[in-house]
């Protein structure tokens, strides 16, 4: 039995205990203490519940500004900040017609600093649309979609989705004249199919327009039940499906051996900084590959020592958190700089004219100009289906991980921007000088203009230039390099149009200044 | 009694199916369908049975000085009157395009939205949009106008005082 301490000795230890708790607080959350040798910066990440979704050590490719341009990581910091403004947002808002109309001003010029929150929100929100895209146009012209990573650019599509959808759910909240008419046209837009059904007249019997406008509604009219129907899909259902979708995306770039590169990466580096790596094991780990050897498929390791790369903590984290802050210093000065709009409150008499989408809409709108259902659903659902089929399609390997790599390359991106640019303009030119088939044979069915219009002819011109591609070079992904580049073009020119070409009754204008005074 | 060798199984072949696992077989169906019935009973839910809209139906009188031919707006409704000879009629302003509210111009209506024009009798001079702007159904008593918002009637019925 040991002697009871005296109460003396028991007063300093705790006493002492007291003292020393800030540091063993930190000890206990850091679990293995400051990140200052290559082993204890291995565990620092992995001992980590958020950092270890990243490898312990990153290769020197994927740490080059040009392998990624940081764009992904940008996506996800403008979701972030969208993330905790929103939540912020919600403190005020209310989703109801009218209320929701007179909060959205009291945030705007009551409550304190909301200004400045729901201009960062917006912006971030505009970021997040514009660098998702980018993101996506990395990793295609990188063929960073390719074996083995096929199902992680599925996902990407499914992010690019539902980032739209968020900004577009976002887009009626205000409850304005701007937010009202844009839902309107959004939720007829869901009801497109109906200008199919009925031009072969089945619509009693089988109306999916119908269906998809009630569903959104919740009505036959814009009104209380879209707006929480709307609210509910902003800030809850979308921010889930998108939280679990990064949470797949981020795990899978990993699991597919992280960034893509190209084979001779190594020699590539070489010229670059060699010298800051050195080998982590002086001889070769042969009982770990004979580990390997029981595990099926490739992981990112196997056969390749770790030669070129670094420890993850703190080169790729403070990579990541410099992307992060240039994200919120750009959001934040457009948020100084530029308020978010706010127009009338909404009347359901008087179309706002032009009504318009959100900017990245606006490419859909100039398109849904010649037909609702083609424009608005038609050529979406091919250009969607055509963006997942790429990696199942283009099974070859030349090119990976270079930019513009493949048969072809920056040659024939350069052509088909040149072409994807040029087709569009002569296209809408001809189309606003001479009218369409209506205006020449008033009398003309209406599935004709559904099928053949100049956002359908654009369409197939693409796919034939693209066709011709694949036959030039022999090649399919010489073909994909044709019709994406394709894609984003026509995508610029119309949405140029649609936002600065487009005045009232969506008529053409050289500028603004030209728009009929009411 | 014969007994056919059978060749050795390696450790690497799948167990073959012993016959209690159709237990496990059946709750793992069971419960797939229980999920299918359960998420298709929860769609059912946010499709709206009673829609709550307001009445389609309404009454209106046409103001005394209201000329031949020229359209009369009820406020609040988008809906346009016509009162001629033959007698009153009502067109839908809903453009047939995107649901847009029309306005009336000269030649007829006008979609500030993406041009859609429509002549006096509701057919699609040029634009867009897919149909012409529906008939709505009418009936008058006294100087009162009863328009039903929410039943068509074929072009060109028009309906005597």
């Amino acid at each position: 039995m040991t002697p009871a301490a005296t109460p003396k000795d028991a007063l300093r230890e705790f006493v002492d205990n007291l003292k020393a708790a800030p540091r063993r607080l930190r000890d206990t959350a850091f679990r293995t203490g400051p990140p200052t040798t290559d082993r204890t910066r291995s565990t620092f990440v992995f001992g980590n519940v958020f950092l270890h979704l990243h490898s312990v050590r990153t290769h020197l490719w994927s740490l080059k500004w040009s392998t990624t341009m940081g764009l992904g990581i940008m996506s996800v910091s403008a979701f972030l900040i969208a993330l905790v403004t929103g939540v912020m947002l919600m403190f005020y808002y209310k989703p109801y017609p009218e209320a929701a109309y007179e909060s959205m001003k009291d945030i705007h010029f009551v409550v304190p600093t909301g200004r400045l929150i729901r201009n960062l929100h917006r912006w971030s929100a505009n970021i997040m649309v514009i660098a998702v895209i980018l993101h996506m146009a990395r990793a295609f012209y990188t063929a960073a979609y390719r074996k083995p990573r096929e199902y992680n650019w599925l996902m990407g599509i499914g992010l690019l989705v539902v980032t739209l959808g968020l900004s577009f759910t976002g887009y009626l909240l205000p409850w304005d004249q701007l937010a009202y008419w844009a839902i309107t046209i959004g939720a007829n837009i869901a009801q497109s199919p109906r200008e199919v059904t009925d031009a072969v007249g089945i619509t009693e019997v089988f109306d999916p327009g119908g269906f998809q406008r009630l569903l959104l509604l919740g009505s036959d009219q814009v009104g209380a039940e879209a707006l929480i129907r709307f609210y509910l899909l902003h800030v809850m259902i979308l921010p889930l499906a998108i939280a679990a979708l990064m949470g797949v995306h981020f795990w899978r770039i990993r699991k597919d051996g992280g960034m893509v590169r190209p084979d001779n990466a190594g020699v590539l580096l070489k010229r670059a900084r060699q010298q800051e790596t050195y080998p982590v094991f002086t001889e070769a780990p042969v009982k770990t590959y004979q580990l390997a050897a029981v595990v099926r498929g490739r992981t990112a390791n196997v056969g390749r020592g770790p030669e070129n790369t670094v420890p993850s903590m703190p080169h790729l984290f403070y990579a990541e958190l410099g992307v992060l802050m240039v994200t919120l210093l750009i959001c934040l000065a457009l948020a100084l700089v530029s308020d978010a709009p706010l127009k009338e409150l909404a009347n359901p008499n008087v179309p706002e004219n032009p009504a318009k989408a959100p900017w990245y809409f606006l490419g859909l709108q100039e398109m849904v100009s010649f037909s609702a259902f083609m424009g608005g659903i038609g050529i979406p659902a091919i250009v969607l289906l055509g963006l997942a089929l790429i990696p199942y399609l283009d099974r070859e390997t030349e090119g990976t991980g270079q930019w513009f790599g493949g048969p072809g390359g920056w040659p024939l991106v350069r052509l088909s921007a040149i072409f994807g640019l040029a087709v569009p303009v002569v296209l809408e030119a001809f189309a606003i000088r001479f009218g369409w088939l209506r205006e020449w044979f008033p009398e003309i069915p209406q599935l004709v203009v559904t099928i053949v219009n100049p956002a359908t002819i654009l369409t197939s011109i693409y796919t034939l230039y693209s066709i011709w591609c694949i036959r030039r070079f022999q090649s399919t992904r010489a073909g994909a390099l044709g019709l994406f580049t394709c894609f984003l073009a026509g995508f610029l020119v119309l949405t140029i149009i649609g936002t600065y070409f487009r005045g009232p009754n969506w008529e053409f204008f050289w500028s603004p200044s030209d728009w009929p005074k009411h | 009694m014969t007994t056919k060798s059978q060749p050795p199984r390696s450790r690497l072949d799948p167990e073959p199916l012993p016959r209690r696992d159709w237990l496990g077989l059946s709750s793992l169906w069971t419960m797939g369908a229980a999920l299918l019935f359960g998420v298709a009973g929860m769609l059912k839910l946010p499709k709206a049975a009673v829609l709550a809209s307001p009445s389609k139906k309404f009454r209106v009188a046409l103001p005394e000085t209201l000329a031949l031919g020229e359209a009369f707006i009820p406020p609040g409704r988008a809906v346009a009157v016509f009162k001629d000879a033959d007698g009153v009629h009502a067109l839908s302003t809903i453009c047939t395009h995107l649901g847009c509210v029309v306005k009336t111009n000269p030649e007829g209506f006008e979609c500030p939205c993406h041009g859609s024009r429509f002549k006096a009798d509701g057919e699609v001079a040029r634009g867009p949009a897919p149909q012409p702007l529906p008939w709505l159904k009418v009936s008058v008593s006294g100087g009162v106008v009863t328009i039903d918002e929410g039943a068509t009637v074929p072009a060109g019925t028009k309906v005597q005082a």
